[in-house]
């Protein structure tokens, strides 16, 4: 019955495996999940339907007991709010930016990688080295030891006295978070290109096809599932920035670099306005929910393949 | 085979230029953390000069300031809140991927899909909630709160990556166990375990990863009682009075945890970043 799962099947849930087992052997099968499953319940969907409830208050924590039920006024309030905008672009470009040039320094070291040297597996570590610095400790580093005006690694070496952070606030953040995010992206393109198979791209050679000719017509296309998917899961993991926001810029210069969670954050924790906090909140999670449809979509076709294999 | 062979040995030059570009950018990735960990060996006007100081005397005066200043309850905090709730995340995570792969119940696909979809839900939208239910029950600064919500933030993650590996068990092995009588925990024990326990050991190391760099619910929900190693650095955050070196062994003395924890599970970091979608 089970072993549908490990055979190819494109459409698994058509063979439902227990439809003819009995109440008390679908409730047997069922218990080892319920634990899970009403856990991640309770810690994750509760406090959701809270933030919906709470976005529809008049709630600022500085004026206790003001608490009025205002329909969706907040949402109206955090829509034409210019700095919610603005924090919405900016979210935008700090992921769209880091996705983009992490996915493009990843594919390129991918294609290192994926040929044989000495030492390739020492390079592979050096390499996923900067993913596994604490992301906090990450962006402190680069905001002193690299972009310090003063004592600044940049400054020190190519000299002048530019202050790398004020001057380019969004571009400072990028630059770490591609710094962080680049081997995460070339593990999953690494991991793609590898599953390449090798008689296809010999029997091309074979065929006078030249490496660039392979690149762009076998290889981009093999890999284009793994590259959603990285650019989809990274785009998860990126739109959520907060520490490298919160510790080398603050959100500014002004607000140049203030993304959606830290603006959530300021509004709750710096302005205590609950009600307009959450509909932000609500916002965001609409927001994701679109992106997430698209990679569940990419995540599942992909599955399929890993499966029929 | 010989005629491929040939091909082969013509681009083998090639490839050795190709390899020290791959070490170049090797060096050039990992360079900002060597750099960090040569930094907190030095004296504080050596970490602050410019140019930039290469040769200096190794000193471990800035490892014994940051003890000094307390950081050991931060780390053990972490440690508390990254191996309990990797442990929570296990023991619920485990089962649940046994009755999602193995023995599925009826709507497999749905309940996967739901848990990818709890981690998709940025945590941003459930602070303001979880610190108010928190602060009401009196759980701010609390390492057991850091506990559960760490164990709801790896659970999908554990769930999908333990669900790939249980996929791994050959069918016929498992039949051929119970037809020779072996019950439920038999063969769980005999069969199930040795198989996917390499895999337990990965999703653990990635799901304590995480837990060990969270930082955005332990800045909002934890203070001095509570504060998990990356809290430890947000006094380094303003540049005024700055303290580099010393900075960069906090900095260092942090990630290490997670930089073994990641090198020893690097062949299966892959698979636990894409939530079991790429082996």
């Amino acid at each position: 019955m089970t072993d549908v799962i490990t055979r190819t099947d494109p459409k698994p849930e058509v063979v439902a495996p227990v439809k003819s087992g009995s109440a008390k052997d679908r409730w047997v099968r069922r218990a080892p999940l319920l634990p899970a499953l009403i856990f991640a319940i309770i810690v994750t969907q509760v406090p959701f339907l809270v933030t919906i409830y709470l976005s529809t208050l008049s709630w600022n924590a500085l004026r206790p007991g003001d608490r009025s039920f205002v329909g969706l006024e907040n949402y109206v309030t955090v829509l034409t709010d210019r700095r919610l905008r603005s924090a919405l672009t900016n979210t935008v470009l700090l992921t769209a930016g880091a996705v983009i040039f992490s996915m493009i320094l990843g594919l390129a070291l991918a294609v290192l990688l994926d040929r044989k040297f000495f030492g390739r597996s020492v390079v592979r570590t050096l390499l996923i080295t900067p993913f596994l610095v604490m992301p906090i400790a990450a962006a402190l580093l680069w905001k002193h030891a690299i972009y310090n005006p003063a004592y600044g690694l940049i400054n020190g070496i190519f000299g002048g006295s530019t202050d790398w952070i004020s001057s380019y606030p969004k571009a400072a953040v990028i630059t770490t978070l591609v710094w962080q995010w680049t081997p995460f992206m070339m593990l999953i393109l690494l991991a793609g290109l590898q599953s390449q198979s090798e008689e296809v791209l010999e029997a091309a050679r074979v065929d006078g096809a030249n490496a660039w000719q392979i690149f762009t017509r076998m290889t981009l296309p093999h890999l284009r599932q793994y590259l959603e998917l990285g650019a989809l899961l990274g785009s998860i993991y990126l739109v959520n920035t907060f520490d490298a926001v919160f510790t080398i810029t603050q959100g500014g210069p002004g607000s140049a670099t203030t993304n959606l969670p830290y603006e959530i954050y300021l509004t709750t924790f710096r302005k205590f306005e609950y009600g307009e906090a959450s509909a932000a909140g609500v916002i965001v999670v609409i927001l994701t929910i679109i992106v997430a449809t698209f990679a569940l979509r990419v995540i599942s076709s992909l599955f399929r393949m890993e499966e029929s294999r | 085979m010989t005629t491929l062979a040939a091909p082969r040995r013509k681009r083998r030059p090639a490839n050795s230029v190709w390899g020290v570009v791959a070490w170049v950018a090797g060096i050039v990735f990992v360079f900002p953390v060597i750099w960090m960990v040569l930094t907190s060996f030095k004296q504080e006007q050596d970490a602050a000069s410019n140019p930039p100081s290469w040769v200096f005397s190794p000193t471990f005066d800035q490892y014994a300031q940051v003890f000094d200043r307390n950081i050991t309850p931060f780390l053990l905090n972490s440690l508390m809140a990254s191996v309990f709730s990797t442990l929570f995340v296990v023991l619920l995570a485990t089962p649940a991927a046994y009755a999602l792969s193995l023995r599925p119940v009826a709507k497999w696909t749905d309940a996967l899909f739901f848990f990818i979809s709890t981690k998709m839900m940025p945590a941003v939208a459930a602070l303001l909630p979880v610190y108010l239910l928190v602060k009401n029950l009196g759980m701010l600064d609390n390492v057991w709160t850091m506990v559960v919500l760490y164990t709801s933030m790896n659970l999908p993650l554990a769930v999908w990556m333990m669900r790939s590996f249980l996929l791994e068990v050959p069918r016929e092995v498992l039949e051929a166990g119970e037809v020779d009588g072996a019950g439920l925990i038999t063969s769980i024990r005999k069969i199930i375990l040795p198989i996917v326990s390499p895999g337990l050991a990965a999703t653990a190391l990635i799901c304590f990863i995480f837990a060990w760099n969270e930082f955005f619910l332990a800045v909002n929900l934890t203070a001095t009682n509570a504060g998990t190693a990356p809290i430890f650095l947000v006094g380094f955050i303003s540049s005024e009075g700055l303290f580099l070196a010393r900075l960069c062994a906090a900095a260092t003395l942090v990630s290490l945890p997670v930089l073994i924890a990641g090198w020893l599970a690097q062949n299966k970091l892959v698979r636990g970043l894409s939530m079991g979608a790429v082996k």
